[in-house]
């Protein structure tokens, strides 16, 4: 059996933080994770066999939050900046919204290396548009299918991509809100939230949309949103540095892609 | 058979007595007969500009390119045989692609030439395999030392670094044409007219087919990402 990367369970996950300060170690710990040492696998003897194929079974570094709302001519995304490390607010400035080919946004919830991992197989499959030269780019339906194939595909092989996605995009006059879940399941709807914004914000979202909304009545119902989430969560994942974290609930600045009114707000 | 070299032409494998390898030049000479390419590296960007014959008129116009989007921020043109080309246009994406893949960064096109080369120069290795009946001209920008680039690679597996290259049928003429530009001072909005010029000055109406001119550039102006001039420009 191949050496394969088998991701951190929740043993090994212990066995870091016991070993982090001893080199040697750790070293012994990583060769572990590769499935190297022979352990409880039922055969013994070659040296190769691995133990049994171990999946991701927690996520690590995870984002929580995406908001996304259609309004007459675009479609809107709002996400915090929070990527945390279980309940310690980790990283307080990433991106989890990004734009993609030429009417595209997506933002993700969960592990944000996934979110990463498939912020990559749309950039290839948007430079193969781009090579090929000829003005077409898929549009934000292609792209949320495509997604929810790939997603599935790797449920049905135990080894999900642990994210909670929102596409989001505006081509031919038509606005497209796509919600995907790690597990492949693949809906649309007028106003869609991930995370604990399925919570907290989708219930005054479905409340406050209306059709015919303008892009400034989505913009104040995705801030009333994301004040609310801050409220609520924004403290307690950052208790330990005090009022700071305020960020984890930050909206800012806006970036147009290149064509139609797609907007991305981080 | 003489000592010129008859009978020594059917494989790249072996030389000729005097050190040539025939095949290899016979590549060279389906280049030669190609429609003329030129690339010219100005002050703010790099440009291609291609002599797309037109085999028929029944041809629809655009449909067969000469120049080839490699990545964001690389363009190649092709002299020769289009479908060899291709070929060696498919290996640089790939080649593109893995870079950026392994390193999280657009490839730079010195790098990128140095790969290709290599990988036309294996063509001339093997009893098996027959050398690119075409160059291709990389017109590129390297973010890591913002610098712009032209490179050429030959069917012999040799790529070099011009400010100025020209290929195919009327590439002795556009070269004396291109050596009186003073390219260092050029800006590439002037320099696509003076290409054009160049093509439709070189282009003999009595005897040549009728052409398409199909320019590509990578700019400062455009955040040097590879693209097609545009065709009112053109």
């Amino acid at each position: 059996m191949p050496r394969k990367w088998t991701g951190l369970n929740l043993a090994s996950t212990s066995l870091f933080f016991v070993t982090l300060s001893a080199c040697l170690l750790q070293v012994v710990f990583t060769s572990n994770m590769f499935g190297v040492t022979v352990k409880n696998s039922g055969m013994t003897g070659t040296g190769t066999t691995a133990g049994p194929t171990k999946r991701t079974h927690s996520p690590m570094v995870t984002g929580t939050s995406v908001l996304g709302v259609k309004y007459n001519g675009g479609v809107m995304l709002a996400a915090d900046t929070l990527a945390s490390y279980g309940s310690l607010a980790r990283f307080k400035d990433v991106t989890r919204l990004n734009a993609v080919g030429d009417y595209t946004i997506l933002g993700a919830g969960g592990e944000f290396s996934d979110f990463q991992a498939i912020q990559e197989i749309l950039e290839k499959m948007d430079q193969e548009d781009k090579n090929a030269d000829d003005g077409f780019s898929h549009s934000p339906a292609e792209l949320f299918n495509y997604l929810r194939a790939i997603f599935y595909s790797k449920r049905n092989k135990f080894n999900p991509l642990w994210n909670e996605v929102l596409v989001g995009g505006f081509k031919d006059g038509k606005a497209f809100l796509g919600h995907l879940d790690m597990i492949g399941t693949a809906f649309s709807d007028e106003v869609m939230a991930t995370g604990f914004g399925s919570y907290l914000a989708l219930p005054i979202m479905r409340k406050r949309w209306h059709a015919n909304m303008t892009e400034g009545e989505a913009r104040a119902l995705l801030e009333d949103c994301m004040r609310v989430l801050f409220y609520r969560w924004g403290p307690r994942e950052g208790g330990r540095e005090g009022g700071r974290k305020g960020e984890g609930g930050r909206l800012e600045g806006a970036k147009q892609p290149r064509t139609q009114k797609v907007e991305l707000y981080f | 058979m003489s000592s010129t070299g008859a009978g020594y032409d059917v494989s790249p494998t072996t030389f000729s007595p005097d050190g040539r390898l025939f095949q290899v030049e016979y590549a060279g000479k389906a280049v030669e007969n190609s429609g003329t390419a030129i690339g010219l590296k100005c002050k703010d960007g790099v440009i291609l500009a291609v002599e797309n014959l037109m085999l028929s008129k029944l041809l629809v116009s655009n449909s067969n390119r000469r120049t080839y989007n490699v990545g964001s921020h690389i363009s190649i043109a092709v002299a020769g045989l289009v479908s060899d080309g291709r070929q060696v246009v498919n290996r640089a994406r790939e080649e593109a692609e893995n870079y950026k893949d392994n390193y999280g960064s657009d490839m730079p096109p010195t790098i990128l030439a140095d790969r290709l080369a290599q990988f036309v120069h294996y063509f001339t290795l093997n009893y098996s395999l027959r050398p690119f009946g075409a160059s291709v001209l990389i017109a590129g920008h390297d973010a890591f030392t913002d610098s712009i680039e032209l490179n050429v690679i030959e069917p012999s597996g040799v790529a070099y670094k011009f400010f100025g290259a020209a290929l195919g049928k009327g590439r002795q003429g556009a070269k004396t044409e291109i050596e009186k530009l003073k390219l260092t001072e050029t800006t590439c909005d002037d320099a696509v007219k003076e290409m054009a010029k160049i093509l439709h000055k070189l282009h003999d109406e009595s005897k040549d087919k009728p052409f398409e001119l199909e320019m590509a550039w990578v700019t400062a102006a455009n955040g040097y990402k590879a693209q097609r001039v545009p065709r009112d420009i053109v």
